[in-house]
């Protein structure tokens, strides 16, 4: 059935008369998904190739009986449209916008916890559940539908692996960016645990980078919680460490942050790591081959 | 020594550029300005300049290195004088010194402390708690890594709940649990708390630290250092801490392609790196090293990538003469792969580039882009059709 996004979206567009919102908005119409409604203040009925316009999230919601909403305003709008959505009973949130200022993340996060409510993003690619619906900007047409689900922190990586996976005959579940920044709504973890409940997933591929600790902290859950096969990435091998000034990252979750640190860290925990995204397509294609 | 910084979240291709990080004298005054005590300093940019200074502040004074990295008193940036010639003397030696690959072009003169106790004091975001952390140890005076690993019960670690704030019972624990008994000092070092917060908030800094943080013999607390970093994501409402970036402190290439809007990183090596996204440039850093090869530098033309993109990320890898072969990585899902064939095409042109160029092209309009890099049949230019290709010709073309 997917995670996130499925045939039973209904999507509101927060931003759809902007030229990327309306871009993508249309786009992901086109790959099928149920986009019910723009919103931008000021603009509530115009309509986008026929796509009604309102000039609040709560008269989208109560007119379109829209359940999913897609953040395509401006980085400094970003948080208080995240905030509308959510007070207006949407409970899916996904944020592509790019540059949302981390403290207002941290305070969205606090605000969000104990709700019922999944923030993905900001800074993400959305989520794509192939052949069901697109939320996003992530290209369809690089994925089958199937049964791997594919959880990443970058955007061009995930589209490298879902192409690699193509290659190889394998199709996706879903497909979900979480995005890079250093606070994003939606952990690994989070993502990680819906696959693990989803009836179409089978397998779970997770594209991590250096940085933080949030790869190792998968690595407990997968070991302890899931039945379900995952395989690991790590970007940034060869990243210069003279780069960083200091270890507070390093400090506060006791590893390094490094791709090799992480990739030990994974398999310390019984998961299978490719060290090239080829590589963790063809691990995923021998799990699926038995 | 922590950061958390361009730098510190680093290493991050498209996401290097994320935190500014800002020098001691620039974080000091943004503590004054919050009422954190601080010593009384200023800044000289030339040996005559520090004497002046050390004159007007009264001696002695410390000589301290402005760069933006750690290790600056191991390196011999931080010295004390006592004198107006032995200021004179000891900026002259520390004026130019390159530190960690930093040259030292400004200095911060400060009144001298005499230090009876050294502690330690920071904010951070905890990225996995995503809340802001406080850390504190009445162990200062060492690196802080060495007290985290040594004795962790030592270091008094707090997390924030950022929709309450930091209040009074925040600042009474981290004193207690860190084991300050001198009730003059709590009280004081309770206010540094909740006014490092005060800071850390107001500038949406990712990073305040105070290493060390000092008790002087008369009973006084005081900043004695200052590693301040702030969201550049937040800027936009912050010009004034915005303004404070400075642009000669980071490396001129790196300069000219934030000014260009690429993120470009400078390694070592002999091959020159472009990828499209953070994720897929690392990854392709890493195939050209499993390739055997050593990256130059590795840039990222970000989401988008439109010919003038690429033409101005080339002109930025390209400047750097250790590169002696280029390998293109780009994936096509906005970025549309014609337009980049063409602006690699346009680049070459314009710029009569002749160094190796490897090109491997997939995703949107792949086909298409290398259609017209094959039409155009230049001799410096060849494409593969996977990455690991891409990396292995572009590795062998290097050499």
């Amino acid at each position: 059935m997917a995670i996130l996004v499925d045939s039973g979206t209904r999507l509101v567009v927060q931003g759809l008369t902007g030229s990327e919102g309306r871009f993508h908005g249309l786009r992901n119409r086109s790959h099928g998904t149920n986009v019910v409604a723009g919103v931008t203040p000021g603009k509530g009925g115009q309509d986008v190739d026929g796509i009604p316009v309102f000039d609040s999230v709560a008269a989208a919601v109560r007119e379109t009986d829209a359940n999913t909403a897609m953040v395509f305003v401006p980085a400094p709008f970003a948080a208080d449209a995240m905030y509308e959505a959510v007070g207006a009973g949407v409970r899916t949130v996904v944020c592509i916008t790019e540059g949302v200022p981390a403290h207002e993340m941290l305070r969205l996060h606090a605000f969000v916890e104990d709700r019922d409510v999944s923030i993905v993003g900001p800074n993400c690619p959305g989520a794509l559940s192939p052949g069901k619906a697109n939320v996003g900007i992530i290209p369809a047409e690089i994925f089958r539908e199937g049964s791997v689900g594919l959880v990443s922190r970058s955007g061009t990586l995930t589209y490298q692996i879902g192409h690699e996976l193509t290659q190889l005959g394998l199709g996706c579940s879903t497909i979900v960016g979480i995005g890079g920044d250093p606070v994003v709504g939606s952990s690994f973890i989070d993502i990680l645990r819906l696959f693990e409940a989803d009836e179409q997933t089978e397998q779970v591929i997770m594209v991590g980078e250096i940085g933080g600790d949030e790869e190792e902290k998968a690595a407990a859950f997968i070991e302890a919680e899931m039945s379900k096969p995952v395989v690991g990435y790590i970007a940034g091998y060869a990243a210069p460490p003279g780069k960083t000034m200091g270890h507070a990252g390093a400090i506060i979750s006791g590893s390094a942050g490094t791709a090799t640190a992480k990739k030990e860290a994974l398999e310390a925990r019984g998961i299978r790591v490719g060290k090239t995204p080829t590589e963790a397509a063809q691990i995923v294609a021998e799990i699926v081959g038995g | 020594m922590l950061a958390y910084g361009p730098t510190g979240l680093g290493s991050r291709g498209g996401r290097l550029a994320r935190a500014l990080d800002l020098h001691e004298y620039q974080g000091k005054e943004l503590f004054r300005r919050h009422g954190i005590p601080v010593s009384e300093g200023r800044l000289a940019l030339d040996p005559e300049d520090a004497r002046a200074a050390a004159d007007a502040l009264g001696y002695p004074v410390v000589v301290k290195a402005q760069v933006l990295t750690g290790g600056r008193g191991k390196a011999g940036g931080i010295k004390l004088a006592e004198s107006g010639d032995e200021v004179e003397a000891r900026a002259r030696e520390i004026l130019g010194m390159d530190i960690r690959g930093h040259v030292v072009s400004k200095l911060w003169i400060e009144r001298a402390s005499d230090i009876a106790r050294e502690y330690y004091l920071s904010l951070t975001f905890d990225r996995s708690a995503k809340k802001p952390l406080f850390m504190f140890t009445t162990q200062g005076g060492m690196e802080i890594e060495e007290v985290a690993a040594t004795s962790p019960d030592a270091l008094v670690r707090l997390h924030v709940d950022p929709l309450e704030g930091c209040h009074p019972w925040h600042a009474r624990r981290l004193v207690y649990e860190g084991g300050v008994t001198d009730p003059g000092e709590q009280k004081q070092i309770a206010a540094v708390v909740q006014k490092l917060y005060d800071a850390f908030v107001g500038a949406e800094a990712m990073l305040c630290e105070i290493n060390p943080l000092i008790v002087t013999p008369e009973g006084e607390v005081r900043a004695l250092d200052s590693k301040f970093t702030v969201d550049d994501n937040a800027l936009f409402r912050h010009p004034d801490i915005a303004e404070l970036r400075d642009v000669s402190a980071a490396d001129p290439l790196e300069a000219l392609a934030r000014e260009k809007g690429v993120t470009y990183v400078k390694l070592d090596g002999e091959v020159g790196v472009l990828g499209n996204g953070a994720g897929l440039t690392m990854a392709t850093v890493d195939v050209v090293t499993f390739a055997g090869g050593r990256p130059a530098n590795f840039c990222d033309l970000g989401g988008g990538g439109d010919a003038q993109g690429v033409v101005e990320a080339l002109e930025v890898i390209t400047r750097d003469p250790q590169v002696r072969a280029i390998f293109f990585n780009i994936f096509g899902g906005i970025t549309r792969c014609d337009e980049v064939a063409r602006g690699i095409l346009q680049a070459v042109a314009q710029m009569g580039l002749e160094l190796p160029i490897v090109v491997r092209l997939d995703g949107t309009n792949a086909e298409e882009g290398r259609r017209i890099l094959g039409d155009a049949a230049l001799p410096n230019l060849s494409t593969e059709a996977t990455m690991l290709d891409g990396a292995r010709r572009a590795v062998e073309l290097a050499v």
